[in-house]
């Protein structure tokens, strides 16, 4: 099966959308790329620089190994080549976020590079329609700090706390042609960089963002010029700002106008974008090898401890989950699609194999339906994430144990699951203290199946006449009667023979 | 007993330890003789306090029967270039006046565990960047020597210049302001001050000693280093001043080798190389007389002469004034009025308004000079024919060295194509200037060894020097021959105290 081509419908024709985007991601370390100062988000203003950041005379950079670390690790998980020769070097420009007067970044020699993320494009079944999207480099580079303009009615103050600290450029080739794929690429890299633990992707605290470029052409044609949006922080603007830009590119065109090849701004207020700054404009920036640090050589015992600290990688894990634990293509892809969710499912799955003393297999549908059904629907209800959930994955285990030993029914499951969470008592003690385990006692059944036959004779007569329907009536009133308690099998058997 | 002032490092320490005087002692006696010494504007900041504070510390560890440190009772000069924790840092510019560090650059701080006390903050041209002394936003040092003439005619009173960057250290050391002191070296920063003194100083290899909280020139050629009157004070300030630094990324991880106690002047089995493009037509022929006795000292130390040669020479100093505003113009962009330092904030101004007044304030025209030169060679367009082309030359020039040194140990040239010259005299023309570091820049450029030790007069009674460039690592050679050049030539001569 193919994808249907995303085509933006011209008075001159169709147009095909053709983007690239550079992603720059925080890597995920205690300390800056450069310098000891911590990292943490949300800190006073200038309380995490040090010395070396904020740029005070002969103050020197020294290369933090566990970024390095973090984006070798992100390439390989991305198979992408590591260069085990790379360089830093000074992006020379002034502003008063950039206390050097330069960026410390990679143009000539990148850490990471050439490689490629598979994405998919049908989320019902992953594995129907994907795109490989090339990556072209990853380097790492410094960040920059943060100017404040509304803290003073005329001055503006400079918060130095990110300034150092370490961030990947993940740099795409432009080959994503619509605002599906730009989404699914982003979200899987997201994923990924989870997975791996080098970047936490929170796009909404700054950790992730990118810029976007974007051109149109008429399909077989030459690359038209691009633009790029810069510091787009969600997927779903990455979206947005793709399908804006390539319709206002083809109204200039068809308009008779040119693309100019600019850098622009997104305004999710207005859901446009807005020219920053445009070639002419562009900063010469002085690249050149930093003379401060030496070229960064990796040898391989670095590259082989890299390698083996690299997690199973998301589409490894969606394809165990289909084929060894059985589950469907949309859970798999569900389940794995965030790694917290995957280490959540998987840590259920081994305490309910414990406790069940059953292979992990044997109990996986079970626990993903109940995670993706109980679990999922109650976070929602209460407005919290996996993260935060009252129930972790040891108490669902227990729970899930109960019905599958057949303690309990489903429906008093629901019942015992509701209970836990407003308490926080585990399922176990909630049963044995509310007396809600099951009866197979067919002595009671028995009697309760008569009682519901001889109040309901006129429905008895009716089954007998041929309404078969009516079985399930006689099995509703013998569970209520025997409060949801009753084995579900057992009520069957036993209205069965009762009815003769 | 002669003046504490005319005493060696070596002489402060041994006699402070053999009880002939008190540290205490010694520091009042410099820290006399500088401040009687305002004529020379050697120093920006001068901090008889601290040397006290450390001699204070050295007598009574004494008295106590501590176990003394290397460098007790010893009173240096510090370039104002080292970060010295709460005591005013500038390089010399109006950018950094009243900038007052919280840290110690690394050589600074060993230097004070090692017992050493700081008489003050020297004087240097503005960044390190001159020959002459006379960019410095605090007026130009002065040397202690002045021109006279052997045959007993009258000489002139031309204040003349003690040499560059280095010339508040070279200075103070002629004219017994302080026995030893830290300089610099780019690409002659302590090299050429001292020929022009009639001292001694060391660059070591590159990478020896760390540049943390120096004020950064050209990243990859700054080395600091030690200079003194005597090669053995250059090895025992050498010794403190050298070693990794986790801090600097470019410090060499390697232990800092026992060089005052394997000092030799004996050469016996060593080869000297001369290289051939040292000698150019119209080199200064008092420069190669004692050029020349330089080798004979050496041969009579046992040592082996061959001819060898650099042929990428003529291309070093081109090379070196690409590489170095290049990184300049880069280093000196922190200088920004945001932070810390001068800001110049006329009314109305926007940030780019601010940072061309502070820059435009707190830069001298050298400096400025410099950044545009380095600005330009980096610019799109421009990269490749300079810096990219400079950086090859760069190899071809260390590999000269590499080539040249399969046949030697070490070389002997000149220091400088002259002797010191009179303030103002070149200050008109920035390429005269560039061309005192003909001969120091090469070694620079290759991450050499290179010291510069006094040969003799020339005729108007000026110090002249020689330069020895080693192989990486290996000082001690370089320190070897230099002493017994010293021993050869016994330089005694010292400028008459006319301040």
């Amino acid at each position: 099966m193919t994808e249907t081509a995303y085509r933006i419908q011209g008075a001159t024709g169709e147009w095909e959308v053709v983007i690239g985007l550079e992603v720059h991601a925080q890597v995920t370390s205690e300390a800056k790329l450069f310098s000891g100062a911590a990292t943490a988000f949300g800190a006073e203003p200038n309380t995490q620089v040090s010395l070396v950041d904020a740029a005070m005379p002969g103050m020197l950079p020294v290369p933090n190994r566990e970024c390095i670390r973090q984006a070798v690790r992100t390439g390989m998980a991305i198979e992408a080549k590591i260069n085990k020769w790379s360089r830093f070097d000074r992006k020379n420009y002034f502003y008063a976020d950039l206390p050097q007067g330069y960026q410390i970044s990679q143009l000539y020699h990148p850490l990471v590079g050439e490689g490629a993320i598979e994405i998919s494009l049908d989320d019902k079944n992953p594995d129907a329609v994907t795109k490989r999207i090339g990556i072209e480099r990853i380097h790492v580079e410094q960040d920059a700090g943060k100017l404040m303009h509304d803290q003073h009615p005329t001055r503006s103050y400079v918060d130095l706390n990110r300034s150092g600290v370490a961030l990947m450029e993940i740099v795409s080739k432009p080959d994503m042609r619509s605002p599906a794929e730009a989404g699914a690429y982003l979200s899987k890299l997201r994923t990924i960089l989870r997975y791996v633990g080098s970047c936490d992707g929170n796009m909404d605290q700054g950790s992730m963002r990118a810029d976007v470029n974007v051109s149109v052409r008429k399909p077989g044609e030459e690359f038209g010029t691009r633009t790029e949006t810069k510091n787009v922080n969600s997927v779903r603007f990455v979206m947005a700002v793709v399908e804006h830009e390539a319709n206002r590119q083809v109204d200039v065109l068809e308009a008779g106008g040119k693309i100019v090849q600019e850098t622009r701004l997104y305004d999710p207020d207005r859901n446009e974008t807005r020219s920053m700054r445009s070639k002419e404009d562009a900063h010469d920036y002085r690249y050149f090898p930093d003379p401060d640090l030496l070229p960064l050589e990796l040898d391989d015992a670095f590259l082989e401890e890299c390698r083996q600290s690299l997690p199973e990688l998301p589409d490894a894990k969606r394809q165990r989950y289909e084929q060894d634990l059985g589950l469907s293509a949309y859970n798999a892809a569900t389940l794995t699609a965030d790694a917290d969710t995957a280490r959540w499912f998987e840590a259920l799955l081994a305490e309910g194999a414990r406790i069940q003393k059953k292979s992990e297999s044997e109990v996986a549908k079970a626990s993903a339906n109940w995670l993706l059904s109980e679990l999922y629907g109650a976070l929602n209800r209460l407005g919290k994430s996996l993260e935060s959930s009252p129930v972790g994955p040891e108490e669902g285990a227990e729970l899930l144990a109960l019905i599958a030993d057949g303690t309990i029914s489903g429906t008093i499951a629901k019942q015992v699951f509701e209970i836990m969470l407003e308490t926080g008592d585990r399922a176990p003690k909630i049963v044995e203290e509310k007396g809600l385990k099951q009866t197979s006692d067919t002595g009671a059944i028995e009697a309760a199946v008569a009682k519901v036959l001889a109040d309901n004779g006129d429905k008895v007569e009716q089954y007998k006449a041929g309404k078969e329907a009516l079985f399930g009536f006689f099995v509703g009133q013998t569970m209520k009667a025997m409060q949801g308690k009753a084995n579900p099998q057992v009520v069957n058997e036993l209205i069965k023979k009762a009815l003769g | 007993m002669s003046e504490l002032t005319d005493l060696t490092v070596a002489e402060i320490r041994d006699g402070f330890r053999a009880g002939d005087f008190s540290a205490r002692e010694v520091a009042e006696a410099f820290n006399k003789n500088v401040a009687a010494a305002k004529a020379l504007n050697a120093f920006i900041v001068e901090t008889p306090e601290k040397a006290l504070e450390a001699a204070g510390a050295a007598d009574r560890a004494k008295a106590a029967g501590e176990a003394l440190k290397p460098l007790s009772g010893v009173p240096i000069g510090m370039k104002d270039l080292f970060c010295t924790e709460g005591v005013q840092t500038t390089a010399a510019s109006h950018m950094l006046e009243g900038f007052t560090p919280t840290y110690e650059s690394t050589v600074s701080g060993k230097l004070w565990a090692a017992g050493a006390g700081m008489l003050g903050k020297l004087n240097l041209d503005q960044f390190a960047m001159g020959s002459s002394n006379e960019t410095s936003y605090f007026g130009n040092v002065i040397s202690p020597w002045r021109r006279a003439r052997k045959d007993g005619g009258g000489g002139d009173n031309a204040a003349l210049a003690p040499g560059g960057s280095s010339g508040g250290s070279s200075s103070a050391i002629a004219a017994r302001l302080c026995p030893a002191a830290t300089g610099t070296d780019t690409g002659g920063s302590i090299r050429q001050p001292a020929a022009f003194t009639g001292i001694s100083g060391i660059k070591p290899t590159y990478g020896r000693c760390s540049r943390w909280g120096i004020v950064a020139f050209a990243s990859s050629l700054d080395q600091a280093g030690p200079m003194a009157r005597t090669v053995r004070d250059n090895a025992i300030l050498l010794e403190t001043m050298a070693g990794f630094d986790p801090k600097d990324s470019t410090s060499l991880d390697l232990a800092v080798p026992q060089w005052e106690a394997h000092l030799s002047s004996d050469l016996k089995g060593k080869k000297v190389g001369i290289p051939r493009e040292y000698r150019p037509d119209g080199l200064n022929a008092e420069i190669a007389a004692l050029w020349d006795r330089g080798i004979e000292w050496l041969k009579d130390a046992g040592a082996e002469v061959v001819d060898v040669s650099l042929p990428h020479t003529k291309y070093a100093l081109p090379t070196y004034y690409i590489i170095a505003p290049a990184e300049a113009s880069s280093n000196l962009a922190r200088y920004d009025g945001v932070r810390y330092g001068q800001r110049n904030l006329p009314d109305g101004a926007g940030l780019q308004d601010m940072y061309a007044a502070t820059r435009a304030l707190g830069f001298g025209p050298e400096v400025k000079r410099r950044i545009m030169i380095g600005t330009y060679v980096l610019s799109a367009g421009f990269y490749d024919a300079y810096y990219t082309q400079a950086q090859k030359v760069r190899a071809l020039i260390a590999r000269d060295f590499e080539q040249a040194f399969e046949k030697c140990d070490l070389l002997l040239t000149p220091t400088a194509p002259s002797a010191s010259f009179a303030l103002g005299e070149k200050q008109a023309d920035p390429l005269a200037m560039y061309l005192n570091d003909v001969f120091t820049v090469p070694a620079s450029l290759a991450g050499l060894p290179a010291m510069a030790v006094p040969g003799g007069l020339d005729a108007q009674g000026l110090p002249l020097g020689l330069q020895i460039i080693g192989k990486a690592l290996d000082e001690q050679t370089v320190l070897n021959a230099g002493l017994a050049i010293e021993e050869r030539a016994g330089f005694t001569a010292r400028p008459d105290k006319w301040w």
